[in-house]
């Protein structure tokens, strides 16, 4: 049985493919055909039979990385798994109706053969199943850690001010982290003036506002001055509206405000050089 | 007319997935930017609710469109705890989980329209709606 499939998969082999392409695009959604293109989805079919054949043909450690190699490029291409999954199935019953077309399978034989096609290609769809997982997981772990590199940094911009710019969403990981590397950075820059930079932060909530009250308190306690800056006017509107109490703070709307008034608290300013003729 | 859209709230990730919801819904609306950010604060606060409180719900934006009037409404629904006293609630600075205590209030706020349904031991209901002007 195995040997019949092969040479009549290999003899073929543009046929089924053709026909396999023709199901498969009527089986998937518009947007999902307006995404693939034609060369791309005619070649990756070719490639994906070669692959079935290599698996016939038993030469497992070829297969195997092969295998792996073609999941993830199916993975970058970005084709969501139903469609691959359900390909896969529809591969199965083009090759059995292929056979029973060309009457290589008598009529009694048919379920045996459809059960034998199926066992098959059941380990192929697992591998890709399971490459397709490990890889989201990388990607989502991967992305979780940049996250976290970008997360909130400390800049001591001139003596005794320091900066913390703020950029994204804030959830409870990286609160408590802005709480740590502030304090941390407060005590050794020996900073006197900290800025929180929120110009980056689309939405300002309580949790967002209790965080950043929080984090000012603790710089407070260990002799520093927070101030709040970068407040956009549908976001000082928001926080009014919320009824947040932001008194104790020095808020500006921008940066450069907040800079200005740092070096004032520090008994500094910006001063233009006279032009040295 | 009514064309709703939901996003399950699990974790802190789909807080984040609801407000882009809201926001993008609202800018379609016609909303102006300080709307937008009341809509999208009040989303993220009913969410973080579900978040901390219940567990997990649904969060759905509606289309309104009665008598010639356009608004967005957000309705927060989760089968949690309740709430017990509705009343104390809606007081500024009331929290049970030690935070500003000036979401629900605020909530109410930020909309124009605000409803909230609960029974303790069955869950709660929230619906707040903000009008085109």
């Amino acid at each position: 049985m195995y040997n019949e499939i092969i040479s009549h998969i290999k003899n073929r082999k543009t046929e089924i493919i053709e026909e396999w392409i023709d199901r498969v695009k009527e089986a998937a959604d518009e947007r999902m055909i307006s995404v693939v293109s034609e060369q791309v989805f005619q070649g990756t079919s070719y490639e994906f039979v070669d692959l079935i054949l290599l698996n016939l043909d038993e030469n497992n450690s070829e297969y195997k990385s092969k295998l792996e190699m073609f999941s993830e490029k199916i993975v970058r291409l970005g084709w969501p798994i139903t469609f691959v999954v359900s390909g896969l199935r529809t591969f199965t019953h083009v090759v059995h109706d292929d056979l029973i077309q060309e009457k290589k399978i008598s009529k009694d034989r048919e379920g045996e053969y459809l059960e034998f096609l199926d066992n098959w290609l059941a380990p192929l769809s697992n591998e890709i199943i399971h490459t397709y997982a490990s890889t989201w997981e990388k990607t989502v772990s991967l992305q979780k850690i940049a996250l976290q590199e970008l997360s909130a940094p400390l800049i001591p911009v001139v003596e005794h001010i320091s900066i913390m710019p703020l950029v994204g969403t804030i959830d409870t990981e990286r609160a408590k982290l802005i709480m740590e590397n502030l304090l941390e950075g407060v005590v050794s820059h020996r900073a006197e003036v900290v800025l929180i930079d929120i110009t980056g932060v689309p939405v300002v909530d309580t949790m967002v506002a209790h965080h950043v009250i929080q984090a000012a308190e603790a710089v407070h306690l260990v002799g520093a001055r927070c101030m709040l800056v970068g407040i956009r006017p549908e976001i000082a509107q928001t926080i009014v509206n919320l009824g947040i109490d932001l008194n104790k703070f020095i808020t500006t709307s921008t940066l450069r405000k907040g800079m200005e008034k740092a070096l004032e608290m520090t008994n500094r300013k910006i001063v233009e050089l006279e032009e040295v003729n | 007319m009514e064309i709703q859209s939901c996003v399950t709230i699990l974790n802190e990730w789909d807080i984040v997935a609801a407000r882009q919801l809201g926001r993008n819904v609202a800018k379609e609306l016609g909303f102006g930017t300080v709307d937008q950010a009341r809509i999208t604060t009040a989303i993220s606060e009913l969410a973080r609710n579900i978040y901390l409180y219940a567990g997990q719900g649904q969060l759905c934006i509606d289309r309104l469109n009665e008598q010639g009037k356009t608004g967005l409404r957000i309705i927060a629904v989760d089968e949690g705890p309740g709430i017990p006293d509705i009343r104390k609630v809606m007081e500024d600075g009331f929290s049970t989980s030690g935070g500003l205590g000036a979401g629900l209030p605020g909530v109410r706020r930020l909309m124009d329209d605000f409803n909230i349904d609960s029974n303790p031991g069955e869950g709660t209901d929230i619906r707040a709606t903000k009008w085109l002007r």
